[in-house]
């Protein structure tokens, strides 16, 4: 029987179809199985294997003066980044990057750092892509694999060195922080505070990334953006507005380089209540030159520099609190019962004996008999010789303490240096061995030398708690930061009023009245001030002024601590015009000339001057006088 | 039964051919840089016109064989099949590698055209294998009387094989195997024949082979075949069983890895093992209904390898989904079945076995390509019918068709059977 029979071919026929039904049927199960039961995990892989995720940066929220000014925002950027598969693929394209861009030098292995903390991440390369690179690195986008441009918001400081140590500057966050988690929320690459108020509100000022999805070849080439997957916007951080007021801090920068040029110091203003309007410390520092990479030679320029800009000396530098501590002193004296009348055994002769040693008087013809108020004015230190051996080393120690010093203000600034005080005697003796401590130690103390040291903050703070309620209360920067109490000094109002008289005195005939002769406006904004000349070991003597205005009702109080300044009363006038200043809101130019008529004439003066003691009229005066000054 | 064209069948390939040139536009449109070739009909995005001319071509081939009386067919196969020998060995000596196949040499160059011989090989086998038992009036019943078709299908394969090229040699198998099952030769006779293939995948697992020797001996006991042909066929088998690893030995590393990377993918991902993970991992994503048409990131992107040829159909499982797939997979169904019924009604066993041996190609493409995608096959570079990039095999495939087209026609004109 032939095989081709119809019957025949016909049974082959229904087995060859079963045959092919049963085969597809294995084959659709398979896809089945692939695109049906497994498709979420196959989806996630796919995910996986072709798109990248890209963050988006947040915008720094703003950081804005007290009337809305700017004092850092953003514009603008570009960044360079470039997502790779292995590490060799990474180095092989920052060759061929650096090769296009000539200027820049790529530090490789920070680079491959970055890589190494996310790999399906595009590693940063430059985070301050200017025009012209982009444009040439778009041109050759061929040749780059992995190259990804991205416009990005980059911090700005439009007032750059004049605000520097206030707001600080930014960077990228570093290993180190991402370990310890300082920055709660941060990711690798993400920008963050490092200095001032940008580290101190980073929570506040960073806000949240976004991310973008591309989709790359096996290459790591993105070829597309991928809308499906769904980006997440970013979320820009808040503004915040600070009690800073940019005008005066403006004011006091254009000040400090025109007439203290290359002088070290700092100045700091603020409400009585602790607002601070002005914050400034010099030298400083440009903190754009920080955005994005710092250059090499910037930054060594920064490290190397003996005046180190990168010191912020308002709450970091430790100074000697000198003659402003005499009021502290008084205050103690008040309290123990003394009076703005009362006086000292001893006249003052130029000079003090204690043992067989003379502790001098910075005026060496000497005060004769001087009442404390006339004592403040004139700031004479044989009569605090005497009033510091009266009160004890002890009590001095404990009620310095009390009045706050030794310790921090509590401003919202990162990194205040806590003062050197100890609370008795003994605890010198303990941390520092019997040697430190000699009963001439009394003496220096009592003028607020020897083993005493203060931020220029922290005496800021305190002439705000002697200009309002004698409540010492932390500075504040955020103008939405709650007022914090410190401490309060326990200075009845009585007081409190005499000794702001006092210090009328020391500008209207004390001190600082010579120095400050010459500018219009003094005696109409009723300034009240204590100036001071401190040691230093290996310097010139430093000046101190802080002042207050108006003094019946102060709302401005205002400090100044300027290293190798020789004296208070030399310094004496750059608060004032910021008083000034902030009152009329207008510069107050000082007569050049007549400044240093004034130098050379105070310095030649002491000697040929007959010194009697200052008369200071109370309450003060309302005509202005200009007496030749006995000192300052 | 109306005469003229068969138009079910007509209807079913019309289908193919245009959902097949859309997927290759498709396939050319990624995001990828690609170097550019100066030629445009080089460049990937236009590949699909490239097809459109060659699918010109090969339904102008489909006419010609329509037109081509079985009778002449069948005088002039020796011929054919002779000339196809000779340019499959001219392909080992002056050939070129190319594309997926760039490390083999399958191509030989006519006037600029490069085209595969192998394809027409496996036409002109088809042919000389059922000129072969058409002559016959009984099917053998003995393995020796199966040496002639086994040597008319293994010349042309070893020579494939020598190229090297897997996918088609397997294919030759296919085709020997189709056309006697076709030809009644005893199922017992193909499953011995079939025996040290067997014994050759199971020698990698003792176990598994030393059961699969047991239950060859039952085989033998229950249909006794001559004594010798019983020990042939034992030794074979357990030679095969040994000689595994003395193949395996002298396979190249490419080789061995494709076989590897079949066994296990996923653990060899980054090597050979990546072609089928991402061809499997762009099929998954694409769900019940894919991503889109031409809208695949796999495929966007350059994830999936040879996505206008070999990997086309995971271009299909990621843009269409399971619903797409399932759709192709139900024409491919359609068409085979189609194809089986032409056979079974063709006026004369030359058609029949002719036809049923074109089926058996087409169906082995499908087997093996859309296997391959998935995972169930190696991964060998044999082109997926109406769907993958490449002028020879589907000029090949559509003068088969042509050939069914004349069968089904003459079959219905002899009206042996109502259909």
């Amino acid at each position: 029987m032939s095989p081709f029979a119809s019957w025949q071919v016909a049974r082959r026929a229904v087995a060859a179809q079963w045959l092919l039904v049963a085969v597809f049927g294995v084959l659709v199960s398979a896809f089945f199985k692939a695109q049906v039961v497994e498709h979420e995990r196959y989806r996630t892989e796919s995910a996986q294997t072709h798109l990248r995720q890209i963050p988006l940066a947040a915008p720094r929220g703003a950081i804005l003066d007290r009337n809305g000014l700017v004092i850092a925002d953003n514009f603008p950027g570009y960044s360079i980044e470039l997502l790779a598969n292995t590490e060799d693929s990474l180095r092989a394209a920052l060759v061929r990057l650096d090769a296009l861009v000539p200027d820049d030098t790529i530090d490789v292995e920070t680079v491959v750092r970055r890589w190494k903390e996310a790999r399906y991440q595009p590693a940063l390369v430059y985070s301050s892509g200017r025009d012209d690179v982009v444009a040439r690195l778009e041109e050759h986008r061929a040749e780059l694999s992995g190259l990804v441009i991205q416009r990005i918001p980059r911090r700005h400081y439009p007032d750059s060195n004049a605000v520097a140590h206030l707001v600080g500057y930014v960077g990228e966050v570093s290993p180190t922080d991402l370990e310890n988690n300082t920055f709660p929320g941060a990711q690798p690459g993400e920008i963050v505070g490092k200095q001032g108020l940008e580290v101190e509100y980073d929570s506040l000022l960073r806000g949240h990334r976004g991310v973008r999805f591309v989709e790359v070849t096996p290459g790591g080439q993105p070829v597309r953006e991928q809308v499906e997957a769904g980006s997440i916007p970013p979320v820009g951080g808040n503004t915040i507005r600070t009690t800073i007021d940019l005008d005066l801090q403006r004011f006091v920068d254009s000040m400090w380089r025109t007439d203290l040029t290359g002088k070290r110091g700092a100045m700091v203003a603020m409400t009585p209540d602790g607002q601070v309007l002005a914050y400034y410390s010099m030298p400083s520092y440009n903190p754009n030159d920080f955005i994005g990479r710092i250059d090499p030679t910037v930054w060594n320029g920064l490290q190397q520099d003996p005046n180190r800009p990168l010191y912020n000396r308002v709450i970091q530098a430790a100074y000697p609190p000198g003659s402003p501590f005499k009021l502290a002193m008084a205050a103690l004296a008040l309290r123990r019962g003394f009076t703005m009348e009362s006086k000292m055994r001893d006249p003052c002769t130029g000079g003090y004996r204690f043992g067989n040693r003379i502790y001098h008087c910075w005026y060496p013809k000497g005060h004769g008999y001087l009442t404390l108020r006339q004592a403040i004015a004139a700031s004479c230190d044989v009569y605090f010789y005497q009033l510091g051996q009266l009160l004890g080393a002890d009590s001095i120690l404990a009620g310095a303490y009390d009045l706050g010093f030794g310790q921090r203000s509590d401003i919202d600034i990162g990194g205040e240096a806590k003062p050197f005080l100890r609370k008795a005697v003994k605890d010198y003796v303990t941390s520092h061995g019997a040697t430190l401590w000699g009963n001439g130690e009394t003496l220096n103390l009592s003028i607020g030398q020897g083993a005493h040291t203060e931020t220029l903050i922290n005496m800021v703070s305190f002439y705000a708690a002697l200009a309002s309620d004698g409540i010492k209360r932390a500075p504040r920067i955020l103008a939405s930061r709650p007022v914090k109490v410190v401490r309060d000094l326990h200075i009845p109002p009585k007081d409190l009023q005499d000794l702001r008289l006092a210090m009328v005195d020391v500008v209207n005939g004390g001190t600082a009245s010579a120095d400050l002769a010459g500018i219009a406006g003094l005696k109409e904004f009723h300034i009240a001030g204590k100036t001071g000349s401190a040691q230093v070991t290996g310097q010139k003597d430093m000046g101190w002024f802080i002042a207050f205005a108006p003094a019946e009702a102060p709302t401005i109080v205002i400090g100044i601590a300027v290293e190798e300044g020789i004296h208070g009363a030399l310094v004496a006038k750059y608060p004032v015009r910021a008083i000034i200043h902030y009152f009329t809101g207008r510069t107050v130019k000082a007569d050049v000339t007549n400044v240093t008529e004034d130098l050379t004439r105070t310095v030649g003066a002491d000697s040929s001057t007959p010194a009697p003691p200052p008369t200071v009229p109370h309450p003060a005066p309302k005509t202005m006088s200009h007496p030749k000054p006995p000192g300052r | 039964m109306s005469r003229g064209i068969d138009k079910r069948l007509l209807f079913i390939v019309a289908l193919l051919a245009i959902f097949g040139l859309l997927m290759i536009y498709s396939a050319g449109q990624t995001d990828i840089l690609v170097t550019n070739h100066r030629a445009w009909f080089r460049q990937e995005k236009w590949l699909w016109v490239v097809q459109l001319v060659w699918l010109v071509i090969a339904i102008v081939g489909a006419t010609l064989a329509y037109r081509t009386s079985f009778r002449i067919l069948e005088w002039a196969t020796p011929w054919l099949y002779g000339v196809s020998l000779l340019m499959l060995v001219a392909t080992l000596v002056i050939g070129t590698g190319k594309g997926s196949a760039a490390g083999s040499k399958s191509w030989i160059s006519l006037g600029g055209i490069g085209i595969q011989p192998v394809e027409i090989a496996k036409l002109a086998t088809i042919l000389m294998l059922a000129r072969w038992f058409a002559a016959r009036r009984e099917p053998p019943t003995t393995l020796r009387g199966l040496v002639q078709p086994i040597a008319l299908a293994g010349m042309p394969a070893l020579l494939v094989l020598k190229q090297p090229d897997l996918g088609s040699a397997i294919v030759f198998v296919g085709i020997l195997f189709a056309i006697l099952f076709w030809a009644d030769v005893p199922v017992s006779l193909l499953v011995l024949l079939a025996s040290p293939i067997v014994s050759l995948l199971l020698a990698w697992s003792t176990a598994l082979w030393s059961i699969w020797m047991v239950v060859l001996f039952g085989l033998l006991l229950w249909w006794r075949p001559f004594v010798m042909e019983a020990i042939f066929v034992y030794v074979t088998n357990s030679a095969m069983g040994v000689l595994a690893f003395v193949v395996w030995k002298h396979m190249k590393p490419y080789q061995q890895n494709r076989i590897l990377s079949f066994l296990n993918p996923e653990a060899n991902r980054t090597g050979s093992g990546y072609q089928a993970v991402e061809s499997h991992v762009a099929i998954g994503s694409g769900g019940w209904f894919g991503t889109g048409f031409t809208l695949g990131p796999q495929k966007r992107s350059g994830f999936i390898p040879f996505h206008s040829t070999d990997f086309v159909f995971a271009v299909v499982g990621e843009e269409l989904g399971f619903a797409g797939v399932a759709a192709a997979l139900c024409l491919f169904l359609i068409l085979l079945l189609q194809l089986v019924r032409i056979a079974r009604q063709a006026s004369d066993p030359f058609a029949s076995l002719v036809v049923f041996g074109i089926t058996a190609v087409i169906f082995t493409h499908i087997f093996e390509n859309v296997g391959m995608t998935i995972s169930l096959m190696p991964i060998t570079g044999i082109p997926l019918p109406f769907f993958s990039y490449g002028g020879s095999f589907l000029v090949a495939m559509f003068l088969g068709l042509g050939l069914a087209f004349r069968a089904s026609e003459e079959g219905r004109a002899a009206s042996y059977l109502e259909s």
